[in-house]
Formats: C-alpha cells, structure tokens, sequence
C-alpha cells in the first residue's frame, strides 16, 4: 500500500502580508483556505476534509471548521510545529488513497509579528508543562540558543564555517530579490552576513529566518477530483515523517529527522536524491539547511559546508535550485511555522509558476522537507516528494 | 575578550511528582540520575519509565557531577528573566556517567570556553525544595 500518485494538490496560495495588524487569526485562515479554492477552481463546499496544525485559533480544526462553515467527513490537526503542513500533506494523501474524503483542505496563519515578537526572545508557550519543561526552560533556553548549540557542534565535528552557513543567507536574498512580497529584498554578501550582530554564536542576526505575519494554504484532493478541474494537478509521489530527539541522553545535534523521514520519501517515490530538480528545505536558521541537506542525502555527511558554499542551491542553474522564493530566510515564514511555504513554492516550481529568473527548466520532480520543533532538542522532521502529473 | 557576566538568575523549575526526588537532591547538593534496573542504561531527563524498554523499575542513583562540554553556546539576546543575563552560557554537558545535559556553564570567561573541556557540577538555590545544576570549568 503506498500514497504514491493516488492525491494531487490542485490548490495554492500564500497571503501577500508579512505584517497583518487588522486581521484576526482566524479570518487570515480563512483568506489563504479562500485563495488556494480558488486557485484549484473549488469551492468550499467541496472540501471534506481539513487539516491544520496548533496555530489554528481555539480548538483548532473545529473552531475553524466552524468559522468557514465546513461539513467535513476527515479532521486532522496533527501537531509537529513548523513541519505539521508537510506531514498534512503526507496524511491528506493517505486519506484519500483509503477513499476517506476527496477534497482536503490544508490550513497556516498567524501573527507574530503584529504582536511584537523579537529574534532571540522566544521560549514557545507550548514549551511549558511538557515532561522536560523543568529540565530546560529554567537556563534560559532561546530558539536561536537551541540552533546554535547544533551549529556549534556541526562545526567541531566537521569544520563547518560561519562563512559557509553565511552563504545560505546569501543565496535566500538573491531568490528573494525577484519575490515582490519577500520581507529582505536586499541583495547580500558574506561578509554583511557575518558583521550582523550574533545572537547566540555563532549565529549571528542574519542565519536567523524573518518573523513574519500572514500564511498559506493547499488544496489536496483524489485522481477523480482532479480530472474534473483545469488546473494541472501536482502529483504527490511519496512521504515520510518521523520525531528526532535527545534519546534519553544520547545527545547529536549533528543531523536531524530528515535522516529518518528523506528515505521513506524516496522510496516511496521510487526516486533518488539525484533525481531531484528543486528542492524547498526548511530554513528556519542557516544551519538548519545544512544538516537537512545532509540527511537528506544531496551531499555526504559532514559536506553541507563545502556544498552550499559552491554555489550548489542558487536557481536556476544549481546543482540544488533551493528555496526560491527566498524561504524563510528572506520571504516569509508566518507564525513562526515554514512547512506550509515550503510545500507552496515545490507547487509552484512543478507548475512552471516560479519567477522566471529562478524558475528550474522542465521541473519534473520537486521536494519538500519540513522541520518543526528544534534541531537542538527535538523535532517532527517530514518530507515529501511531488512531481509533474505524468511522473 | 572578557565580558562582564550577569548574575545569571535561577527561576524555580516546574516539578512533577515524576521529578520532585530530583531537584529535592539538588537543594541538598546532590545530582541524581537515573538507570533501568531492568535493561541497565542510564537516562535523562528522569523518567518514571525507562525511555530505552519501558520498564518501570528505574532507580535514583548520585552521579558524580563531572563531565565534559559537548557543545555551548553564548546567548546575547533572550526573554524573560534572563533578557538581562546576557551574554549567558548555555550548553549540552556530557556526564562522565554517560547521558548528556542541558545545563548552563557559569565562567567569568565564556569566550575561553571550549567543547571537550571539563566542567563540575555546581548548584544555584531556586527557593524552597530546588536548586538548578550548573557546571563550571574544571
């Protein structure tokens, strides 16, 4: 049994905002639920099924299913923070391979940025009274903190360099200089990376995502569903998910879940690492890409640094197009939480829809790697790989 | 390049029936983990129930408080009570025991710091019946 060409997504938006102080959260769920309808060429009362993650307002997917008036045969809000709407888009598939809906709707919205959130500040409130709370909330644990232990370990291990972790940033703001709504439209060198202020070394402001405000939202739905739209549906070919951890004590921060999601993804697929012609790779820091683009088998173990320092993720002509939208380095990562915006710009790569300046020529096979939580601690890490209808 | 060091401050932990033993014997200046008397490994954070075969006959035991820095990091920008601690230490200190930590190193000379170096235990009171593990330069 496998997902495998069984679900499309056939809808996708993003909302433009980056800052949303006059919206509610849940009108800015139902203005991206909205948009990616319309992009599919459905209405709401299509949808039976809907998926969203612990950003949703109240009690989630059924205070939402209320507030959009949805009838609804499939609810799903699994919650694995920033990587939950990549594991949705892995569960809407299942769901509709078993025939349990046909139309599933995947939601992200918040506003962090309206309520004053700072880089560095953050401890997140569903942080507090889980079972290891008192071990780590009371030495001043930050997000960045939590990141730049695992960058600082990568570096002993594998002689990773600031100025190589730099070199992502640099290739986010080339991506985002041809994105209208990105947040840093400044084209960026090294060295500016290097001379922001650290914030928890050795990551400095600039390895950290923006903080942004508004969402997104994806239309998955079955073989028969699709056949009826215009839209070209984007194949979903094959997922994995799996929780990374601290294993009782047995602490490496060096490579994240994606070692345990990227390979059920693939084979799934039935494709390799080689056979990728886009990737959208969580970005939440600089040194989350470079472990996940180890794990995930682009480059040998310990060779992120080198890698990405080459050149290797810049679109079109990279050896990795990466993340060209500008990620959530540089575009937009809303409520904290950039799943839902990876799996996005993998649509519009697959469609043809990327800026033309960084669109992949003929892009057949696309992937979407999600990573919610913290690479320091521990995280839901999952993957999925899309590709062109007759893939 | 020295910097100076705020005190850093010590927030009472949030303690369960599961963990009270724990920060009971920090208050007393003692560090305790925890081993399976089943499969015999060693954990931490302490469980009730061994991470590694679920078995429920996990015992306390006193470690020695001594290890090694497996990585660190120092923080200069945070919230809270420690927004103005920094620039502070937070590290992942591996026991000699075995498990490792998070924890935070207290040093007048975070920048000197290194992964590998050796660090003991010290202990920071948090009010009534805690006090926080820390480690400093050996």
């Amino acid at each position: 049994m496998s997902i495998r060409g069984k679900a499309y997504i056939v809808g996708a938006y993003e909302h433009p905002l980056r800052v949303a102080p006059h919206h509610s959260l849940a009108q800015l769920h139902a203005e991206v639920a909205k948009g990616a309808l319309a992009d599919a060429g459905l209405s709401k009362n299509d949808v039976d099924a809907y998926f969203s993650a612990g950003d949703a307002p109240g009690m989630g997917v059924i205070s939402m299913a209320d507030y959009m008036g949805l009838k609804l045969s499939w609810m799903d809000s699994t919650e694995t923070g920033g990587s939950s709407y990549v594991t949705h888009v892995g569960h809407a598939a299942a769901a509709i391979a078993t025939g349990k809906c046909h139309v599933a709707l995947i939601t992200l919205a918040g506003r962090p940025r309206a309520e004053g959130m700072q880089t560095g500040t953050g401890v997140r409130p569903y942080f507090l009274s889980a079972p290891e709370t008192g071990f780590e909330n009371v030495f001043g644990i930050t997000v960045v903190g939590m990141y730049a232990m695992a960058a600082r370990r990568h570096m002993h291990e594998y002689g990773t360099t600031s100025a190589q972790l730099a070199a992502i940033k640099v290739t986010a703001a080339a991506h985002a200089m041809h994105n209208p709504n990105a947040m840093v439209r400044k084209l960026l060198t090294v060295e500016d990376v290097l001379a922001s202020p650290l914030v928890s070394d050795p990551l400095h402001l600039m390895d950290c995502c923006v903080i942004s405000d508004g969402g997104g939202a994806l239309v998955v739905v079955s073989e028969a569903v699709k056949k009826s739209l215009r839209r070209e549906g984007v194949k979903i070919l094959g997922h994995g998910e799996a929780p990374k951890h601290l294993m009782g004590g047995r602490v490496d921060l060096t490579y994240t879940g994606a070692r345990f999601s990227g390979p059920r993804a693939f084979a799934e697929a039935r494709v390799t690492p080689q056979d990728i012609d886009y990737a959208s790779i969580y970005d939440s820091f600089t040194i989350t890409v470079l472990e996940t683009i180890e794990d995930l088998g682009f480059c040998p173990r310990g060779q992120g640094g080198p890698f990405v320092a080459e050149g290797n993720l810049r679109a079109p002509h990279g050896k990795l197009p990466w993340n060209t939208d500008g990620g959530g380095l540089c575009n937009n990562h809303p409520a904290n939480r950039g799943g839902m915006t990876k799996v996005i710009e993998a649509v519009r790569q697959v469609r043809g829809e990327a800026h033309p300046a960084v669109q992949v020529k003929d892009c057949q096979l696309a992937l979407a790697h999600g990573t919610g939580g913290s690479i320091g601690t521990r995280m839901g890490s999952a993957t999925v790989i899309l590709g062109k209808e007759n893939a | 390049m020295n910097e100076p060091v705020a005190t850093l401050p010590a927030p009472m932990p949030e303690i369960n029936p599961e963990t009270k033993p724990f920060w009971e014997a920090c208050a007393q200046g003692r560090l305790l983990l925890k081993r399976c008397e089943e499969c015999g490994e060693l954990h931490y954070y302490p469980r009730a129930i061994c991470p590694f075969c679920m078995s429920a006959a996990t015992t306390w035991f006193e470690s020695k408080g001594q290890g090694s820095i497996y990585t660190f990091t120092i923080t200069r920008r945070a919230g809270g009570d420690y927004a103005r601690a920094t620039p502070f230490v937070l590290a992942y200190v591996t026991l000699d025991e075995g498990p490792t930590m998070l924890t935070n190193i207290v040093t007048n000379n975070p920048e000197a710091l290194a992964i590998g170096q050796r660090v003991a235990v010290v202990f920071h009171a948090a009010g009534e019946g805690a006090a926080l593990p820390r480690f400093a330069p050996a």
